[in-house]
């Protein structure tokens, strides 16, 4: 763990140093003297070698100090932690309709293999998979929030309801729930529904794909028959037996979902004006703010190492196997 | 003796991409509360006919016969919610290795009460209790212990134990023993062929013991039959074996190497494709 985040960072910190842009001009500005150029760029250690370099790097960033925003002008960190629970909080309720609806799905799927339900599931999952999700969120918008009206629009919340509760967990809906406050709630909602179903579908089209393919297997160990010739209902045979057997694998699909919502934000929180860490990198990006978006990089990262720790620490509470090697 | 199981003119067909594929082929026999053998190469449909009796042959899977009786039951009227009530109740199946027919995530005590509680009217309570007596029962001490274990904390040999009373918790009347010493050591297959005798005698059950094994049917079972091809092609008293008749059982009797006489080359088992079409 401790060397994927090292690798993280060296490629973090690469990436800093080739592309074409330079830190002490974008601070100098292009009419200051060579002079001044060469002072500002000694000072931010842009002479050093370049291991040298990366080791400072490394340092600040064990520190949480990933430099300050040019557009903010505040420090990286601050920014992404103020940011960070707004796309938590998208990706949590995108990840919970994505597990609660793709497990019976792919489930359901493998249990009517070659009849409809399989063929229904199959294409659900193609047209999740092959539709571009910014694509989807403009449909999205179009039919639900203009055409219809059912959902609110881009954004996290109205503007009226804008700081009516107190900061607890930093999710809207959970904190406006804390405070009893339930018209702050049906907003944050509303607002919140439309791009977390459509986040929420794709990962349950990857989801249902995963858990049809793992049931298939299960269903054909020789356990399986021993619990029908048992005289089991199919029901306990499919959902607990071997569907039991399942959550061990689909621990790991689940939490890398779960990664991949957090970096797939990035496009669904521009379409939604979602003010999250993937607008925060959107916008450090074109506005060529470096320590910005190195930073963001570095947190999603950092997202994916703890993801995968929280499932190896879940593997021995479906797997009794796996619980004498701890 | 009364008739626990008829089987008359039994077919098996499994549906493929090159036409259908006959696995049993008109397959006659009955079974009382008595130990019957079944012996046959791989792919000789003895596995098959036992399914075909619980109703398990696959979704696919096409089962046709002239008679096809449990008791007074009719196998083949029955549907699947009625094949529900009869597994593990009236009939039930001990498979080859508990390393893959117990369910790793759950630990043996309550896969065995899961078939208690499956088929008899009692609580959780109930339904510990008497899966820790029938842990007794396959004679494993410390039952308690060993009720909360998971199938691969335990041996082989208590894992076959463990089916077994799995399998027989809810009181079948017919026991179909698919193979169930071949994954186990020598040593411990004779104690677990013990087991099973004893409870089967106790309880006054019928067994079909499927094996490849003719040694080891020859000497457990009451009577023998011998499948090739999908065919019985021989059936007798275990103690007449050496007088069988086919040329296929005889082919069989000849290849078992015995001790003190060393034979360099065991004869080769001929076939006769007319086996196959019935002769």
């Amino acid at each position: 763990m401790v060397l994927t985040f090292l690798g993280l960072t060296v490629v973090t910190f690469f990436i800093g140093r080739v592309i074409p842009i330079d830190p002490a001009l974008a601070i100098v500005g292009s009419k200051a003297s060579n002079e001044t150029y060469e002072r500002v760029r000694a000072e931010i250690g842009l002479d050093l070698p370049l291991p040298v370099q990366y080791w400072r790097y490394l340092a600040k960033v064990l520190h949480g100090d990933f430099g300050t925003s040019v557009i903010t002008s505040q420090p990286v960190l601050t920014d992404m932690l103020s940011v960070f629970p707004a796309t938590l909080e998208l990706a949590l309720l995108a990840l919970l309709i994505g597990a609660v609806g793709g497990v019976p799905l792919g489930v359901v799927a493998a249990t009517h293999r070659g009849r409809w339900p399989d063929h229904l599931t199959r294409l659900l999952s193609l047209f999740g998979y092959s539709m571009p999700v910014f694509w989807l969120g403009l449909v999205g918008l179009l039919l639900f929030y203009a055409k219809l009206g059912w959902v609110e629009g881009p954004g996290r919340i109205d503007v009226g309801y804008e700081d009516m509760v107190p900061t607890v967990t930093g999710l809207l809906t959970v904190d406006a729930l804390l405070d009893g406050d339930y018209d702050v709630f049906r907003n944050a909602l509303s607002h919140l529904v439309l791009p977390a179903s459509i986040l929420g579908y794709l990962s349950l089209a990857y989801v249902a794909r995963m858990t049809r393919g793992f049931m298939l297997g299960q269903l054909r160990q020789e356990y399986v028959l021993a619990a029908k010739a048992k005289g089991l209902s199919q029901w306990r045979v499919v959902w607990v037996h071997a569907l039991g057997n399942v959550w061990v694998q689909l621990i790991t699909v689940i939490a890398l979902t779960f990664g991949s919502l957090l970096e797939g934000a990035v496009l669904t929180e521009t379409v939604f004006s979602w003010p999250g860490l993937g607008l925060y990198m959107k916008n450090s990006l074109f506005n060529a703010d470096l320590n910005a978006v190195l930073g963001g990089t570095v947190m999603v990262g950092v997202a994916y190492i703890l993801l995968n720790l929280i499932s190896d620490l879940l593997y021995p509470l479906v797997d009794p196997r796996a619980r004498e090697r701890t | 003796m009364s008739t626990l199981l008829t089987v008359r003119n039994l077919w098996v067909t499994h549906p493929g991409d090159q036409g259908d594929f006959v696995a049993v082929r008109n397959v006659s026999f009955s079974l009382g509360r008595e130990r019957l053998g079944i012996v046959g190469e791989s792919g000789s449909g003895k596995s098959t006919t036992g399914r075909a009796i619980m109703g398990l042959v696959g979704a696919l899977g096409r089962v046709q016969a002239e008679e096809l009786r449990l008791g007074e039951t009719d196998l083949l009227a029955l549907s699947e919610r009625g094949f529900r009530k009869l597994r593990g109740r009236r009939v039930a199946m001990v498979l080859q290795d508990p390393k893959y027919a117990l369910n790793p995530v759950m630990s043996i005590g309550h896969q065995i009460a899961e078939t208690h509680r499956a088929h008899m009217r009692a609580g959780s309570r109930a339904a510990r209790l008497a899966a820790l007596k029938m842990l007794e029962a396959v004679r494993i001490r410390d039952p308690e212990r060993v009720y909360g274990l998971y199938p691969h904390q335990v041996s082989g040999g208590m894992g076959q134990r463990a089916m077994i009373a799995m399998m027989l918790i809810a009181e079948p009347e017919l026991l179909i023993a698919d193979e169930p010493t071949s994954a186990l050591d020598a040593t411990i297959q004779t104690q677990v062929l013990a087991i099973l005798d004893e409870l089967v005698r106790v309880r006054g059950m019928g067994l079909m013991l499927i094996s490849h094994n003719l040694h080891l049917v020859s000497a457990f079972c009451d009577r023998v039959l011998v499948m090739y091809a999908g065919r019985v092609v021989e059936a007798c008293d275990s103690g007449r074996l050496h007088q069988a008749q086919h040329p296929y059982t005889r082919g069989l009797l000849a290849a078992l190497p015995e001790l003190g006489h060393r034979r360099d080359i065991l004869p080769q088992l001929q076939r006769d494709p007319a086996w196959a079409a019935g002769a």
